[in-house]
């Protein structure tokens, strides 16, 4: 047999498109995941940090349970809410990318508002009342005790990236895995390696890698940046 | 904090133009591993395509699987391999347009020194015999799959229960992953010859029993009836299934090689 890691290799670097369709689509599904999921969880992260509100404990709680939910079960239940004979089923998006961004952006959100709350709460307080001595207004505040916590915020995007881009499980489901429209990276390795072509399989494994190596290693720097910012 | 609310919202306008999901002339076929770890439908669709300017679009997964998603609406229509199963569905009202599409058969495949000693076996029932009885592990696919349902019938002629017996292992999984593991186990299991020649070359494997009737394998096609879901594209998938039966479509089939050069699909639509 021919050694696939070679194979890998040279499908990289002649650019081919099918591979390059995947990582594309990859890319798109995890990265407008990620931005939703942002968009809704770092203003909740800012207000359950900064206002108290009734069952809030509850609510942190629920948030980091959520954290670690199991990506097959969220697919599973996407899968049935979203089927035609489901409560969502009008909508028609399932085996399509949007079943699939939904799905990661639900994934998503737990770890991005509940990181970023913690990464909130551990400002000094002293800075909050510094600028209200200060005489800055509540939004200020609030703007100047975020732009402290940013490295903490920055972990929070770059730890559910890589549990996006890693997840087989949810997009497998939803996504039904079709060629061109919801094949992606983690999905493809899958089948591939099912039957046997480990050419392909491997080449979007070392870009996987690659991916997953990269988050890791921006997250180090952010922390320790982070951290030398501090003191 | 506003700029980035800016930025975000500037990308979200672009979520919704870069992954505008062309919805006008798709349709979505659920169909079985078998079809797809073939590679007929990487054949046969650009050729429909270009004849009708219709994308099917494929989700594989088992027999079984297929007709719950055609059943449930998910899906457009089905191609799938258990006739029985297949008729069932008719008759309870959720397919219509059921055709005859093609065949292929099932094939036993092992270890190449075959320790049950199946090559000797006049039928595939005997074949099974033998393996219960040397209790050499047999990987099933377990899955409810075209495959899985043949598999149980054989057993059950045989007139042997086997699951709960240590041998008997329940895969699970699709059917070129079913072969991986009966290859890594060095046990037997029951295949559709069109996955066994797609994927053999990176298995220590052969086939050790064919030939019998009961390893018939035929192919259905049908649509999900409109008249359950109204949203199946039920016209789109028709001018498919006419496509696959027709002459063009059957010859299509026909031709369809894997990489060594097997036919794989023999079309009877008639």
């Amino acid at each position: 047999m021919s050694n696939p890691f070679l194979k890998a290799v040279e499908l990289i670097f002649s650019f081919d498109k099918q591979l390059f369709d995947i990582i594309f689509l990859s890319v798109k599904v995890s990265g407008f995941a990620l931005i939703i999921a942002s968009v809704f969880g770092i203003p909740i992260a800012v207000f359950t940090a900064f206002k108290k509100f009734p069952l809030k404990s509850l609510f942190i709680n629920i948030m980091n349970t959520f954290m670690g939910a199991p990506p097959v079960a969220v697919g599973l239940i996407f899968y049935l809410l979203l089927s035609r004979s489901g409560m969502l089923g009008f909508l028609g998006i399932l085996y399509t990318p949007y079943a699939m961004i939904l799905a990661q952006t639900f994934l998503a959100f737990p770890i991005i508002a509940s990181l970023c709350h913690s990464a909130i709460v551990g400002v000094d307080p002293l800075l909050k009342q510094a600028s209200i001595t200060l005489g800055a207004s509540p939004f200020t505040t609030a703007a100047t005790i975020i732009n402290e916590a940013r490295y903490g915020i920055m972990s929070a995007l770059i730890a559910a990236s890589g549990r996006l881009f890693a997840e087989v499980g949810a997009i497998l489901i939803v996504g039904g895995n079709i060629a061109g429209l919801t094949r992606v990276m983690t999905t493809a390795i899958a089948l591939e390696t099912d039957k046997g072509d480990f050419e392909l399989a491997v080449a979007l494994g070392i870009i996987l890698i690659l991916i997953s190596f990269t988050i890791n290693f921006s997250l180090n720097i952010i922390q320790k940046k982070g951290k030398k910012e501090l003191i | 904090m506003q700029k980035l609310y800016l930025l975000l919202t500037a990308l979200l306008t672009l979520l919704m133009t870069v992954c505008a999901y062309a919805e006008e002339n798709r349709i979505l076929c659920a169909s079985t591993t078998s079809a797809q770890n073939s590679g007929l439908f990487d054949y046969l669709l650009p050729e429909f395509e270009k004849d009708s300017g219709i994308k099917v679009d494929v989700v594989a997964v088992g027999t079984g699987a297929a007709i719950e998603i055609g059943k449930r609406g998910d899906a457009d229509l089905i191609l799938v391999h258990a006739k029985e199963l297949e008729l069932k569905a008719v008759e309870e009202g959720y397919f219509v347009d059921r055709r005859d599409v093609m065949y292929n058969d099932f094939v036993i495949i092992g270890e190449p020194n075959d320790p049950a000693e199946i090559k000797e076996a006049k039928t595939a029932t005997e074949a099974f015999a033998k393996i219960a009885k040397k209790q050499t592990p047999f990987i099933s696919r377990g899955d409810k799959s075209g495959a899985h349902t043949k598999e149980l019938f054989i057993w059950k002629e045989a007139g042997i229960t086997p699951a709960g017996n240590n041998w008997y292992m329940e895969a699970g999984q699709g059917m070129a992953k079913t072969q991986r593991i009966a290859n890594e186990k060095q046990a037997y299991t029951l295949t559709d010859r069109g996955t066994w020649l797609a994927v053999k070359d990176n298995l220590n494997m052969s086939i050790l029993f064919e030939g019998d009737p009961i390893l018939f394998n035929q192919y259905g096609i049908m649509a999900v009836n409109p008249k359950k879901h109204k949203n199946a594209k039920y016209d789109k998938a028709l001018v498919f299934i006419n496509w696959i039966i027709s002459e063009k479509g059957q010859k299509t089939i026909a031709s369809f090689k894997d990489k060594n050069g097997n036919l794989l699909f023999t079309p009877n639509s008639k």
